[in-house]
Order: C-alpha cells, then structure tokens, then sequence
C-alpha cells in the first residue's frame, strides 16, 4: 500500500519534511511532548531541523495513537518511528572516530563482540599479572584480593584509558550535533537553559505522555517505561556513585577495596546493582510487548545488546559481592572488569548515545524556547 | 460479529462521539449495550477522530479555559451564526450541558490541554482535548470496553423496521454476512449523509462533484434514510451543512483540520473568471471560516483561488500543501489556469481601492477598500510585493445537518406529532434541531456529548423499567 520504508538518512529527512508539514498544520499533539511546539515555531524544516527534532523524540508514542492521518490513512504518519529511524543515523553522522559507527548497525552483534573482547582481555591480563593459580587463590587475601588478580594500576590504567576515549567521543560528537542543527547561540551561553534540560531529563518529563503517562508498550497510557527507565538510570548512577566514593576511599583513605558490606561504596553499589536488574529486565520486558508499529525493527539488536550489558555488569557485580570470598571470586572479577569494559567502550556507538542527544536536544528547545519564534501564527 | 443470539437491552448504532457517550451512560446504568460502529479499529469515531475542542459555557475559569463564557453569550453566538434557525430550547439544554461534561469526560479518560499554537482565540471559549479527537475517542472506547460495551467493529446497518414508533428490527452486516439484532432500546448516533457522493449530487445538483468530503468516508446516511422514510420527522434540509473552503488538493475524503487554508482574509479571493466575489476581511476568519464552503459552492466550477504577496508568507497557520508561488501575477495566472488580463485587472483595481491605514491582523483594523464592489472591510493591503502566492480553494463538506428531530429527551419524534416508543437519536444525526445553518465552532461536539449522554440514560432507563 504504502511506498517501501525509506533507510537513508538523506531519504528519511525528505520523509520527515513531508510529515512535518503535516503535523505542524495540525497541532493537535503539541500537549504531548517537546517536539511538537519546537516544530511550531518553524513554517519549513531542513535537515538539521529534522536531526534536532529526531534526538528530540523520546519515542512515547502518544503521537501515534491520538494520530487522524496514521494509517491506513493516505498520508500514512508515523512520526516516532521515523523520528527513531532518522535518529540513530543522525548517531551515526556525529560518531567518531568514523568508522567505529558501523555498530549501530551491527547492534546485538557490537554487545557481544566487546563483552568477549572484555573478558579475553582481563583474563590474560590477569592471567598475565598474576598467574592463572592466583585467580582461584586470591580471595583468601584479606584486604587487596581484588588487586591480587589485577592490580589496581592497572585497572585505572586500563578504565582511566577507555573513559578519556569515551569522553573525547562524546565531546566530539556533542559539537557535531550543535553544528549540524544549526544552533548559533553556544550551548554554555547561559545555564537557565541546560538546567532545565538536565531537570528534564532527570525526571524524564516528556515520557509523560502529557499527563497520564505515555502510550507504551501499547494505547493505553501508563508509567511503566518512565519507571523501569528510572530504575534503571539511577541504578547506573548509583553504581557509578560507588566506584567514586571507593576512589576517594582510596586515594584519600588509603583503604582498599574489597570493603564491607554495609561501608558505602557497597552499599550503594548493591543498591544500584539491584536498580539495574529491575530496570533493564523491565525495560526489556516492554520492548517485548511493544506496538511493532512504534519500533524501528533494525534497532532492536543495539536496544537490547545495551541493556543485556547493563544487565550483566550489574549481575556479574552482585555475583562478586555475594562470593567474594570463595573461590569464585576471581573469575567473577574478570567477568565484572570484561563487561564493564565492554559497556563503557560500546557507549559511543549504541544505544547509551540517546542519553548525550537527548540531553543536547533538550538544551537546545530551552535555549530556543527563550526567543520569540520566527515564524508566528496569527490568531 | 455482533451477538445476534441475545436481546440486547440498549442497541447503539454509531461509533463516534455521541454513540460513546450514549452506550457509556448506558452501560454505566445498568444496561447490556451494544455499539455498531462501521469503521474499523484505526478508523472509528466517526467525524470525532477529526475534532479538537468542545465550546464550553463556563460562569468562571474552567481549566483549561479562561475568564468566563456564560450561557447568554454562547447562546447569542449561536443566534447569530445559524440566522435564527435553531431550537432555542435544545440549544440552551446543549450549552447548559457542557460545563458539567467537562469532570464527567476526565472521569472517563479524555484530557484536556492549553488551546494550541494558532488558537489562542479559542482559550475562553473552546476546550481542547488533548491529542485531539482521535484521542478523545480512544479514551471512550477503553473507558467503554472497561465496563462491558460490546462493540462490534466493520458492521453496517443495512435495514431496520420503524413500525408504529417503535423500532422493531435492525438488520446488520459483518464481512458480507447478515445478522438481525434485537433490543428493548435503541439509540441512533450514526451521523450524517456527507460520505454519500450519490445524496450529495441529488441535494446539490451537479456542482457535488467538485465537493471534498473533510470528514469520514462512513458516513453513508443509511440508517438516517431509513428513519426518515418511516416516518421520523426530519428536520434541516440536504444543503445545510458544516461547509468551509479547503485546498483543492485535499483527498476526497478524510483531509480533516490540516486542509484549511486561512490565508482568505489577509489577500483577495477570486473566482475562475478571475474575479472577485466576497468581502474576505468581513470579520475574524476563525468566524467567517465556516460561510466560505458555500461561497465557492456557489461560483463557477465551485473553485475559488486566495492571492496573498509575500507580505502575508508566514502570517498565517501553515497549510499542509505549499502554495503555487511566481514572480508576477501574469505568471500565476498562468499557474492556476486562469486568464492573466482579467487577474491584473482585479487586482490593479483591488489596489487602487485600498485606503491607507494601519495594518494589525490581530484586531478589525482599518485596512478597507474605497468604491469597490465587492468591498474588503478590513486588513486590505496592496497586492504588489513578489513573489504571489496562491492557494486553489474547493467547498469542503464537514458535516450535514439534515436529520431527525428529538424532543428534550433525545427522544426521537415521528412525522405525525407523536414521539417514537422506543428510540434516541444524538450527535450529528439530530445536530440539524440545533444548527439549522451555518457553525460555530467546537459546538458538534457540545451537541454530541449533550444528547448522547442524554439518549443513553434514557434508554437505559426504559430498556429496564
């Protein structure tokens, strides 16, 4: 019925255009989220109109549904998945280094390929450092047994490395977003508008579906997925809250990891493990039941191999704080330090990039939010 | 398919607005309810999918609206658009209704918003559901399905037997297959005749075929032919109609709210002949909107063209198709098949008329014209800065008036005086006792909600006693 799905981000763009003419001569879904009043403001949309708009959409999926022109209707709109297919190759345009952005589309494939890389890598390396017979004897060690299997050198050596990378690849691509949206004003012109956008995000204000929750996995609205996402963001946060309060034990105290179980690294760090399970098993569970109409099918590998290592680094982590000491321990270290590494190093280029674009989007539309429109329909 | 083998206590016939409400309140009452709604999943809800507000009466603020909109004021509005043609009696009961709509349509899910971007005119007086209608109308069926309405999708009325003032049987069909359904009860929210082309020429005449249906492509008038055949009194006639100019690129049916086109009051519009015909600034276009359907119903071709320079790009709601543009009127002329002399000359004259003034969009300012007939009373500025732009205009049928006529219960009234035993009538098939010409809008939806909920308790009730 309809002409075949367009794949090429020059292609989905010329689509968009086409539906965006139609949505903002409608209007009927600006109580829904941010990108209908930012599309409002614009009477025709190029290209970096089209990527801001697209790392705009949370994909709710309220559009959709409240949509009269949504097939079979002739003018066939389905703006979330466009927007989701229009985004990830906007990830992909901003990605660096270059080629390394072939993983959006190997997605599922990406995951499991770095975990591998991951885990090989800590096991030589430990195998290496310390001797394949230390990795079943060091839990015995009272304090330090971890840096019996890899010494803590070289695990800052190793993280501090791949988070410098990681870093440079997010400011990179960070700049090339602003550029490409054809955003004058800098990002750091004021901090009103990147509070905003941080308070946005940290509460996840547009998966509301404008009151009532959006329409996700199915029409009827609800708060699942802003839950599960919850419990999943600060399960990370919280996992990441403890790696720094042990680095300041540390450096600062000269205590040494493993420490108690009710010291505050671990208890944050369990705290957080367990946000994460619920999360992603949660999120997952939804992806499962969600519309096939709201989803872009290819992403779905790269949407899952983020939230399978999410899954497993907070498993491998609880794993280790339950056996640490037993014989198992060494093994689960490698197996935590494997896919950490994997998680950290497929940031850039999966699908935790929606975080950095999101949140760059969203200054943005506070940024603009601040100026009359340029285009101003009369009453 | 519909459950044939039961006798239903309430038979709803209809899938939009006003059967929502009718087999909700039914339901709610007590009574089994079956809806028929002809559409499928994707497309149901009638002319509902395609709304976005309901007119509010209001003594205070009512969120989201503003200020106050009482009872008087609604009801002189109403006067004035349909000339006097209306029941004041209904109308009164319809706009009393609506203020005590608004908790019960949150009680079953609808939501309402901030008047959107290019209605800010609308803020006193019109809530906005949001998402607009299809939203509206998902929310109802969710809130139906919850508490136990049958729907039964893809089934049309295909006859029923009035005899007597009671309606004895409903003949329906799924998928090719026939089925009679019995009910103690019955409520009609089927809607209007415009999906009819064949009705619409015989009504018309000749110039139908060049009419775009806005709305649903349902709404055949089936059910309304057949009450009105056996003996329900009609009221309204087959031309009164909700009717505006839209693009003439529109799908012949279902373009809704993105095929206006309101550039009308800031240029001129002009006919085939390249002439003009009408005062486009004789008031707020958001007002006079709803006259422009039949004013180029009534010109050759049923075609009109809106001319606006580049003075006016960007002044108006986008319309969902780009204009014709060219650097001279000849050129444009050329585009739109009309003949350039007689364009020049219409504009050269149109341009020679306009006075001097200040030009504001937002208020009747005092732009006009000077000696010209027809005048352009307010926001008349020279059509002289390129590039041109056009918009080629048709009539657009929203929705019909043509209906049966209903007392204060919903009830349905027989051509001999008498009211029907056993039937209601809501919604667009009975809006005609209300609306005998011209709109107002956000008023469809303030008819619906009134006698839907109205017809539904009372069949309930009498399903029961």
């Amino acid at each position: 019925m309809h002409a075949p799905e367009p794949r090429t981000l020059p292609d989905l763009v010329e689509e968009a255009q086409r539906q965006l003419a139609i949505c903002n001569a409608c209007r009927y879904c600006e109580g829904y989220c941010a990108v209908f009043p930012a599309l409002q403001r614009r009477l025709s949309f190029t290209e970096g109109d089209v990527h801001y708009l697209a790392n705009l959409c949370h994909n709710c999926g309220s559009c959709l549904y409240a949509c009269q022109y949504a097939p079979p209707h002739e003018f066939a709109l389905n703006f979330p998945r466009l927007m989701a297919q229009a985004r990830v190759g906007t990830w992909r345009r901003y990605a660096w280094p270059g080629f390394l952005a072939r993983a959006f589309d190997a997605g599922g494939l990406a995951a499991s390929l770095a975990t591998a890389a991951g885990l090989v890598f800590f096991l030589l390396f430990a195998a290496w450092l310390a001797g394949p017979e230390r990795l079943l004897a060091a839990h015995s060690d009272a304090q330090g047994s971890f840096y019996a299997v890899v010494p803590h050198g070289a695990m800052v050596a190793v993280f501090g490395a791949v988070s410098l990378f990681v870093i440079l690849a997010f400011a990179i691509g960070f700049a090339r977003f602003w550029k490409d949206t054809g955003e004058e004003e800098s990002p750091f012109s004021a901090p009103g508008p990147a509070a905003v956008a941080i308070h946005d995000a940290a509460v996840l204000r547009y998966l509301d579906g404008g009151g009532d929750g959006c329409t996700y996995p199915d029409d009827e609205p609800s708060f699942a997925r802003r839950s599960f996402h919850h419990f999943t963001l600060y399960g990370f946060l919280l996992c990441f809250a403890a790696t720094s309060t042990a680095t300041v034990y540390h450096y600062a105290f000269g205590w040494k990891a493993p420490y108690a179980f009710w010291s505050l690294p671990v208890v944050l760090g369990t705290l957080g493990g367990i946000g994460l399970l619920v999360g992603t098993a949660g999120l997952a569970w939804l992806k499962r039941r969600r519309d096939p109409e709201l989803a872009d099918p290819a992403q779905r590998g790269m949407e899952s191999g983020f939230l399978a290592l999410l899954f497993l680094a907070s498993l491998t982590g609880l794993a280790l704080l339950a056996l640490r000491e037993t014989r198992a321990m060494g093994i689960l270290l490698v197996a935590h330090l494997g896919v950490v590494l994997a998680l950290f190093a497929t940031m850039p280029y999966g699908k935790f990039a929606h975080a950095l674009y999101r949140l760059a989007a969203l200054v943005r539309f506070h940024i603009e939010r601040r100026r009359p429109p340029a285009a101003a329909a009369p009453e | 398919m519909a459950d044939s083998s039961r006798a239903w206590d309430v038979l709803v016939i209809g899938g939009g607005n006003a059967a929502l409400c009718a087999a909700i309140t039914a339901r709610e009452a007590g009574a089994s309810v079956l809806m028929l709604e002809a559409a499928t999943v994707p497309m149901r809800g009638g002319n509902s999918r395609h709304t976005r507000n309901m007119r509010t009466m209001h003594e205070g603020p009512l969120p989201p609206l503003t200020d106050a909109y009482p009872e008087e004021e609604y009801w002189q509005d109403l006067l004035k658009v349909t000339g006097g043609l209306t029941d004041e009696r209904l109308a009164r009961l319809a706009i009393r209704s609506t203020e005590k709509h608004v908790p019960w349509m949150l009680a079953h899910g609808v939501r309402f918003q901030p008047p959107l971007g290019g209605t800010l005119h609308l803020s006193r007086t019109n809530a906005f559901f949001l998402g607009g209608g299809k939203a509206l109308v998902n929310a109802y069926y969710r809130s139906a399905a919850a508490l136990g309405v049958e729907i039964a999708y893809e089934t049309q009325v295909v006859d029923l037997v009035l005899r007597d003032g009671r309606i004895e049987s409903v003949t329906v069909e799924c998928k090719g297959e026939r089925r009679e359904i019995r009910a103690k009860a019955v409520v009609v929210a089927s809607g209007g005749f415009e999906s009819n082309l064949e009705w619409l020429r015989e009504a018309w005449g000749p110039p139908a075929d060049n009419f775009i249906v806005r709305g649903t492509p349902y709404n055949m008038g089936v059910v309304l032919k057949l009450l009105l055949a056996q003996g329900a009194r009609q009221v309204s006639d087959a031309t009164q109609g909700h009717c505006v100019a839209i693009d003439a690129r529109s799908p012949r049916y279902d373009g809704g709210i993105v095929t206006r086109v309101d550039a009308v009051s800031l240029g001129i519009v002009v006919n085939r002949e390249g002439r003009r015909f009408y005062d486009e600034g004789e008031d707020f276009w958001p007002k006079r909107y709803a006259i422009w359907g039949r004013l180029v119903a009534g010109q050759p071709d049923q075609i009109g063209f809106s001319i606006i320079d580049s003075k006016s790009m960007g002044k108006f709601m986008p319309p969902v198709f780009p204009p014709e543009k060219a650097n001279t009127l000849r050129e444009l002329a050329g585009k739109l098949g009309l003949d350039p002399a007689a364009l020049e000359k219409t504009v050269a004259e149109f341009n020679a008329s306009v006075r001097p003034g200040t030009f504001d969009h937002t208020v009747q300012d005092d732009c006009r014209t000077e000696g010209l007939a027809p005048p352009k009373t307010h926001w008349a500025r020279a059509i002289d800065t390129p590039p041109f732009y056009a918009y080629a205009l048709r009539p657009g049928i929203t929705f019909t008036y043509l209906g049966v006529a209903v007392d204060e219960r919903s009830r349905m009234q027989l051509a001999d005086g008498r009211p029907a035993a056993n039937a209601w009538a809501a919604g667009e098939i009975m809006a005609g006792n209300i609306l005998g010409k011209g709109y107002l809008a956000g008023i469809g939806m303030a008819i619906g909600t009134t006698f839907g909920r109205i017809a539904g308790e009372e069949a309930a009730r009498h399903a029961r006693a």
